[in-house]
């Protein structure tokens, strides 16, 4: 398949910042209002599927060195995590905190380690959805 | 709160993500899961004591006070089931270890079979339904992989039937909670319990128990036992041990459970209608146990009629009825498990599973027939192996009851399992060897010694009932009466 | 409101039904994704009212507002259903390469084995 996608790669390498961005901003919108990990990670992943729909596979896999597989498993491993360790403090399993920080550049911020669990969770996703994108595609 | 009540799910999830990473340290998989099994397996026991001396456990997740978070709650019949399935799921690894190849070790297999310990766990311990869905899922998507992990054509062909059947019972699982929810306006299953129990329960509740029933009967081969037989025999033997042993078991649990905690109030109907289901399981089990020349379908029709078996204490419902499925089921787990491992060894050994093809084993591997024999008198439940006492209290619940034709019906089988399972033992055991001595395949020590692990439990489990006894008993007890189980989740601090 | 989406849901149900009566395996996966989303939307009828009230965030504003636990049971069950589906596919397309069939039909016969 050597058809000239001029257009749509010029596209593509500006489309994937917005979606890049879209999704960060999804992420951490989804502490008080609709969002959170799972939608972001979406979004996320769907920006790596169109780099990868758009650009050689193998190109990609270099630019992007990850093995996808391990970055669900990290992201499994964070959520996980995050349960465990609220038994360090000796509270409930799966406990969640939060508190106001003040950090110098931000003013004062809310941070909680729910933020942490969606972490995980968000990269769950874009490990999964890429993993089973590719294990279709690379067998065509 | 006692922390301790999650690490039968949780260990063996953190244990199945952490080893993704360690794909090529197949030493590290092997005796990391094996380990965490056992750990399991210890902090059951344990649980199991403070249950006898402090009543019903629980944990709110995250501090979620029931009735809106979900939690988790551990009677002795839950934890019961939760020691036995981690000792299995040891032996079939341990089985695992010299027979699966190195292949399906670098594929993720201790993984998935981690996954589906934690996911057999999670429904045990579970007190909310619809976490009872999700860990569901948990297992079924484990055994989706584990079915398909080599991929055989056959193997491929029948995880795809099974994939398809277990989707469809999972949608009539989500019908079924969201009537449930829609009625009701709880998915904690003690506080459904007592809001049942307040309204009483209404044809509309009686006709949701009637979609819960359907569900289970499909996960747990209740009548709708169709797709069963045929997709436990594709995988490999330790798989095939593992889904013997543990995945029916599990819908059988959610059965007892919600038609002890839930829908009691109408038997005459409810409990009638799983009567009716058990004995044509029954019936139809034991044509097919006879029916087949095929080793591992026999073995797989014999999982069948356990399940007819147990589920004959739940339609008759006596408190000695319950105790003796209590009893079947911690007995069935181990004793199938086992079935599986041997007739998987034989067709090992012979490189077939026909049973005119092969006879006299016996003389070529002694040990291995004796176990079988062994197998043989605890299926059919001659005392004093582990079969016994579950039989004898079922069938004193149905005397007790009055229901003769179940009683009847579930003797029978028991013939019929014994006849069955015989036809193995004369087949391939016995008559003139047809391996001579120089192309007999060695036996090794990694594929006997879970048997003999498992052929141990199986004669300990029958000597040693009355050790046994106290933890059951309690069991049923709280099975019988809903209102302990409710007041240690919902009113106890 | 409710009565439509029951509508919808039930002929949602009746369309999946039909593609898993068929025989083709890439009709059966479809029929198995509509069915779960008949599942879902069955599941937010049954919350307490569709249209009465906000919805769940949690905001200065007090009032009535619709139960949020339906959408968390919902969005679990998306969950779960997704990875299902993917599963499905995948199984479906390695027997496709190993059989060249895709019709179930043509999977049957022991002889072989």
């Amino acid at each position: 398949m050597k058809t000239n996608n001029v257009i749509l790669h010029a596209v593509v390498k500006l489309v994937v910042f917005i979606i890049l961005t879209l999704s960060v901003y999804l992420f951490l919108s989804g502490h008080h209002k609709p969002g959170g990990g799972f939608i972001g990670g979406l979004v996320l992943a769907s920006a790596f599927v169109l780099l990868f729909i758009a650009f050689d596979i193998e190109a990609i896999r270099k630019a992007i060195p990850f093995d996808f597989k391990r970055v669900a498993a990290l992201g499994a491993f964070i959520s996980v995590g995050t349960g465990f360790g609220s038994l360090l403090f000796g509270e409930n399993f799966l406990t969640q905190a939060f508190g106001y920080f003040d950090l110098p550049f931000f003013g004062t911020t809310e941070l909680t380690t729910v933020t942490i669990f969606e972490t995980g969770v968000a990269l769950v996703v874009v490990g999964v959805v890429v993993t089973i994108i590719l294990s279709i595609v690379e067998d065509v | 709160m006692n922390n301790l009540l999650v690490m039968p799910m949780a260990l063996p999830v953190l244990a199945g993500i952490l080893l993704i990473f360690f794909r090529n340290h197949i030493q590290v998989q092997r005796w990391t899961s094996f380990i965490i099994m056992l750990v399991n397996a210890g902090i059951g026991l344990y649980l199991l004591q403070v249950i006898q001396t402090e009543g019903i456990l629980r944990l709110d997740f995250g501090g979620w006070e029931p009735p809106f978070g979900i939690l988790f709650v551990a009677d002795s019949f839950s934890i019961l089931l939760v020691i036995t399935t981690s000792i299995v799921a040891a032996v079939c690894l341990l089985y695992a270890f010299s027979s699966i190849g190195e292949s399906y070790e670098k594929m993720f297999f201790y993984s998935f079979v981690n996954f589906l310990v934690a996911g057999v766990n999670g429904s045990f311990l579970t007190g909310d339904l619809f976490n009872l869905y999700v860990c569901f899922e948990i297992m079924l998507l484990a055994s989706y992989i584990l079915i398909v992990l080599g991929g055989k054509k056959v193997q491929l062909r029948e995880s795809i039937k099974y994939i398809v059947i277990n989707v469809l019972s999972s949608w009539f699982f989500l019908v079924a909670i969201a009537y449930l929810y829609g009625s009701i306006g709880t998915l904690n299953m003690a506080h459904i319990s007592e809001r049942i129990a307040e309204t009483g329960q209404t044809p509309l509740l009686t006709v949701i128990s009637m979609v819960f029933l359907t569900v289970f009967a499909l996960k747990s081969g209740l009548l709708l036992y169709f797709w069963l037989p045929r997709s436990y025999i594709v995988p490999p033997v330790a798989v095939a041990a593992l889904f013997g042993g543990l995945l029916t078991k599990v819908g059988i649990y959610a059965m007892i459970r919600v038609f002890t905690l839930f829908f009691y109030h109408e038997p005459s109907i409810t409990h009638t209608i799983i009567g009716v289901m058990a004995a044509v399981t029954l019936i139809t089990g034991s044509i097919g146990a006879v029916a087949y020349k095929d080793i591992r379908l026999i073995a797989t029709y014999n999982v069948v009629i356990a399940v007819g078996f147990i589920l004959v204490g739940l339609a008759v419902g006596t408190p000695e009825a319950i105790e003796g499925s209590i009893y079947y089921l911690i007995h069935d787990m181990i004793v199938k498990t086992l079935l599986f491992l041997l007739v998987g060894t034989v067709i090992a050994l012979t490189s077939t599973s026909k049973l005119d093809e092969m006879s006299g084993l016996i003389q070529n591997y002694p040990v291995l027939g004796w176990l079988f024999f062994i197998v043989v008198f605890s299926l059919a439940g001659v005392p004093p192996l582990s079969g016994f006492i579950g039989k004898l209290l079922v069938s004193l619940g149905a005397i007790e009851a009055g229901s003769y034709v179940l009683l009847a019906l579930a003797l029978i089988s028991s013939i019929f399992v014994l006849y069955s399972v015989l036809r193995i033992l004369l087949h391939c055991f016995w008559g003139e060897t047809m391996i001579s001595s120089e192309d007999e395949v060695p036996l090794n020590k990694g594929r006997l010694i879970p048997c003999l692990i498992l052929t141990g439990l199986t004669i300990g489990l029958g000597l040693g009932a009355e050790y046994l006894s106290p933890y059951v008993e309690n069991a049923a007890y709280t099975l019988l009466n809903p209102e302990v189980y409710i007041d240690a989740v919902m009113y106890k601090d | 409101m409710e009565t439509l989406i029951t509508i919808l849901t039930g002929v949602l149900v009746t369309v999946a039904t039909y593609f898993i009566l068929s025989s083709n395996v890439q009709k059966v996966i479809l029929g198995s994704a509509i069915l779960s989303h008949a599942a879902h939307l069955l599941i937010m009828t049954m919350g307490s009212g569709l249209k009465n009230g906000r919805i769940p965030v949690l905001t200065d504003e007090t009032g009535s507002f619709v139960d949020a636990l339906p959408q968390a049971l919902i969005l679990t069950s998306i969950v779960i259903s997704f990875a299902v589906t993917a599963i499905l596919l995948v199984v479906a397309y390695r027997t496709y390469r190993a059989t060249g069939l895709d019709n179930f039909y043509d999977w049957r016969g022991y002889k072989d084995e």
